[in-house]
């Protein structure tokens, strides 16, 4: 793939206003508030799409497409069962105790409700997860960019980090929602006319339909069984796996998205923040897995278009990049590109912001430095913006030399990750639940994902300590290792909690359902998160049935 | 704070001016591209800035 001068001139003015939007915002950043946290000053249609951008990294864009071609329909799951019911859950029950309770970060929280040692294990295991994500996915954008674009490893890198350093470092958490509500735009408006053009040479939905398997388009009727679809999975591991343990645990209790939403001006926009981000959201899979189904129904047709091979089988990471490559001329091949480096842009920002604020509220002044006055801790976020940036650097070189090693990290993530969504829900809808339940529920929820991945077998992966039971897919194996660690913690934290003391109710006010007084309800009833809450519910109801 | 409408806006009219020119200027094509996708995608970009724009201007 060749690049003209045209493509490169649409990258540079994307870079000049990324970097001036950040240039721009620099002189609101007094304090670490305003640096860390925005200080509740943005609108909710500027949050609520950097919500949604903070999620659309290059390796989601580049995977959902792929998995399009792979699985079909079925991907659309993702955000149909998965993405779209959490963030109304988490807007319309969840975000009156993250904003109410004064709290700056979501470990802050569960300091606030649990206890010190609660908030430790999330703040450190978080920061560490954000560095190794945008290393990992760095690493993967860097490797692409190489051998696509004939770019070294290095400047791929060095530069997509450098500016996302360098915007983030001027204008804190509001310059990288703000670019992230520009790349919002500019990663839709980059991919929308693939699918268009893909979809109308493939002869419209109903020439895909004629050319694939029913497996492949539609979404739910071949769920019964894990042999019946592509994807091996069945219903109850879907729904209680994926729309359940993985999605909630993920849009709930991820403080890089709810950063976005309590950065919002009142509580009534942080709670619609992901709400209003829902309708959106619910369209982004016509943007990015259907030109995947289209690819591969593309490739049936014998019209010059085949799914790329690699050592003899399918590479569906490619796909996006060949449907570019056919379908975009130079100067949209530049909009194409561009968008990808500005989704990559998007999910290192929202890491990058998310560990800073973590690091210097959470950890530097928890545990290093307390009660140093706020100039000091702005300087140690706006360091800790150029360290973290430096050590995810160095995690994607790192990948380079160790690339076994980021697949185990990422496991040992999934496994951490699994079983947070039981500590939240207990924490804010249960005022009998303590400190040392929801710190032993973490623990043994996250041994439990253990155990099931080391008893159990999929694609080769797993049964370290033996072979109890063997899933069709790994998919299939992830949704499970949720569901156990879900379980497990769930539970321990409740029998644990009952032999505790529980706190007093006048400390839980404002933390937990129950003994918090509702905020009034804003007046006009299309501002009203339940109501915004039941439309978007309804909408992404029918969009399961069209394509059911 | 800064009006996002308005750096949004002009970003979408500069690329939007960019396609467009080079749409009319060459007849860039790909293998599976029957039409001048640059002149469209341009025109629409110059629209979609300018609604932008006009919201940044309007409020």
């Amino acid at each position: 793939m060749s690049l003209h001068f045209v493509d490169y001139l649409v990258l540079v003015l994307y870079f000049g206003f990324v970097l001036g939007i950040g240039w721009f915002l620099r002189k609101h950043v007094r304090t670490s508030s305003e640096f860390l946290t925005s200080a509740h000053s943005l609108p909710l249609w500027i949050t609520s799409l950097a919500f949604l951008a903070a999620n659309m990294g290059a390796l989601e864009m580049i995977g959902m497409c792929g998995s399009g071609a792979k699985y079909g329909m079925l991907t659309s799951h993702f955000y149909w069962v998965g993405a779209i019911p959490a963030m109304l859950f988490v807007g319309v029950f969840m975000m009156p105790f993250y904003y109410g309770s004064k709290a700056r970060s979501v470990p802050e929280y569960l300091k606030l409700r649990f206890d010190e040692k609660t908030r430790g294990f999330n703040a450190i295991t978080f920061a560490v997860m954000t560095i190794f994500s945008s290393g990992i996915s760095m690493y993967a954008l860097g490797i692409l960019l190489q051998a696509i674009f004939g770019w070294s490893f290095t400047f791929s890198v060095l530069m997509s980090a450098g500016i996302v350093l360098a915007y983030t470092y001027l204008g804190g958490l509001s310059s990288a929602i703000y670019n992230e509500v520009l790349q919002f735009f500019l990663i839709v408006a980059g991919f929308a006319p693939l699918a268009i053009l893909s979809v109308q040479k493939a002869g419209g939905w109903q020439g895909i339909e004629a050319r694939l398997s029913p497996q492949m388009t539609q979404a739910w009727r071949h769920l019964a069984n894990p042999a019946d679809n592509p994807m091996g999975v069945e219903v109850f591991g879907l729904i209680m796996g994926l729309g359940f343990v993985l999605s909630f645990g993920y849009w709930c209790t991820n403080y890089l998205v709810i950063q976005r939403a309590m950065a919002a001006r009142t509580m009534t926009d942080a709670r619609n923040t992901p709400i209003v981000g829902a309708f959106p959201k619910m369209l982004i899979p016509f943007v990015v897995i259907v030109p995947g189904v289209a690819a591969a129904a593309l490739s049936q047709l014998g019209a010059g278009y085949s799914i790329p091979l690699k050592n003899g089988g399918p590479d569906y990471d490619k796909v996006l990049f060949s449907l570019m490559e056919q379908f975009y001329p130079s100067g949209m091949l530049g909009v194409g590109l561009t968008a990808l480096v500005a989704s990559f842009m998007s999910g290192m920002a929202g890491n990058v912001t998310a560990f800073n604020t973590v690091w210097t509220y959470d950890i530097y002044q928890s545990y290093i430095r307390k009660n140093a006055p706020d100039s000091h801790y702005l300087w140690m976020g706006r360091m800790a913006t150029i360290f973290g940036t430096a050590m995810s650097i160095g995690a994607a070189y790192l990948a380079t030399q160790f690339n076994n090693m980021m697949d185990f990290l990422q496991l040992i993530f999934g496994f951490v990750n699994a079983p947070l969504f039981a500590t939240f829900l207990l924490g804010m809808f249960w005022k009998r639940a303590t400190g040392n339940g929801a710190f032993s529920g973490l623990v043994a929820g996250t041994a439990a994902a253990a155990l099931t991945y080391s008893l159990t077998l999929a694609e080769g992966k797993g049964g370290w300590l033996g072979v109890l039971h063997e899933f069709p897919s790994s998919m299939a194996q992830n949704f499970w290792v949720a569901i156990n660690a879900w379980t497990v913690c769930f539970f321990v934290t409740i029998v644990v909690s009952l032999f505790g003391k529980p706190r007093p109710e006048e400390e839980l006010v404002g933390l937990v359902y129950g003994v918090t007084k509702h905020e009034a309800e804003p007046a006009v009833w299309y501002k009203r998160p339940a109501v915004l809450a039941l439309v978007a519910a309804i909408l992404c109801l029918g969009l399961n049935l069209i394509f059911y | 704070m800064l009006d996002l409408r308005k750096p949004a806006g002009y970003f979408f009219v500069l690329l939007g001016l960019i396609l467009t020119a080079t749409g009319l200027a060459f007849d860039f094509r790909a293998p599976l591209l029957d039409r001048n996708l640059n002149l469209e995608f341009g025109i629409f970009s110059l629209v979609f800035g300018g609604i932008f724009l006009w919201l940044a201007r309007r409020a």
